[in-house]
């Protein structure tokens, strides 16, 4: 694939600890981590998903003035950010294992319209729906 | 402008979020302030205050909103009789729990699983979450001044306590 989406971006109040909550506890990996000065370039990735990645920005200087930014984090901090959705093979089993780790999960698998589904945050308040994987069912 | 006090501290907020997620996982359950205030790690006295400032609402007219949703799902979704879903969403009474659904809504229960199960919803492909919120009632006044409102315009008002 050529053409597509390749980064999408998300706020997070401190890098370092954005970055150990979805490479520790959510298994991504990093695949750009550069510096120029205070801006610090960073996304990571989902393993099985290598045509695209998860930035992991920090709002501030030079690209957002000190107001701008401390409205930003409120509003991740308030969950006001949209949602994400990760997709997994079995929501209960990732929900356990994940919960192990120390996620912060805001709902505990659920099933709903045939599919498992749990809700958790990263450390900055951004909200994520875990969805496992449609399984065909015999009605 | 850090020193406007309308200014909250993205990291009360996020602490704040915690006691809000916390009546989303479990709106069915007693919420009173003591516990929103332990979760958030807020003082009592102050917890109410912030939680209206950082969500526009108090807490427990939040609360109020999100049992209402989830109640207009379980009338959408399934065939539970009604004085189960009021059971299931956290009121005590079945009589409270219909005439806070008919201040909030404008209908009956009844009358909303209706008018609901006729029209078919094409929102399948919406994670079920979403679904839920935009269907989250958007209660901007108190529910006693909604009813206040209603009844000075037809009877003396009405005193009964809220949940």
């Amino acid at each position: 694939m050529n053409q597509g989406i390749e980064v999408v971006g998300l706020y997070v109040r401190d890098q370092e600890e954005a970055l150990s909550f979805y490479v520790e506890k959510l298994g991504f990996r990093v695949h750009t981590d550069v510096r120029n000065g205070d801006y610090r370039w960073l996304t990571v990735q989902h393993p099985e998903q290598p045509s695209f990645q998860l930035g992991l920005f920090k709002p501030g200087p030079p690209v957002l003035d000190a107001a701008t930014a401390q409205a930003v984090n409120a509003i991740v901090a308030k969950g006001a950010m949209p949602p994400l959705v990760l997709v997994v093979n079995d929501c209960r089993a990732a929900f356990d294992q994940m919960l192990a780790r120390g996620v912060e999960f805001t709902q505990e698998p659920v099933d709903r319209f045939g599919t498992v589904d749990a809700g958790f945050r990263d450390p900055s308040g951004n909200g994520w729906k875990m969805i496992g994987v449609r399984k065909a069912r015999s009605h | 402008m850090s020193g406007d006090p309308k200014n909250q501290a993205p990291a009360l907020l996020r602490r704040l979020l915690r006691a809000k997620d916390r009546m989303d996982a479990a709106s069915h359950e007693d919420w009173p302030i003591r516990r929103l205030a332990r979760v958030s790690g807020v003082s009592e006295a102050h917890f109410a205050r912030a939680f209206k400032q950082a969500f526009g609402l108090p807490p427990h007219r939040y609360l109020l909103t999100r049992r209402i949703e989830r109640a207009t799902a379980l009338l959408r979704d399934t065939d539970l009789p009604i004085t189960e879903i009021a059971f299931q969403t956290g009121w005590e009474s079945l009589g409270t729990f219909g005439r806070t659904f008919r201040d909030i809504t404008g209908e009956s229960p009844g009358e909303f699983r209706e008018r609901v199960k006729i029209g078919t919803h094409e929102l399948g492909r919406v994670p079920a979450c979403v679904v839920s919120a935009v269907h989250r009632p958007d209660l901007t006044i108190s529910v006693s001044e909604k009813r206040r409102r209603i009844a000075d315009g037809i009877n003396g008002p009405e005193e009964k306590e809220l949940p």
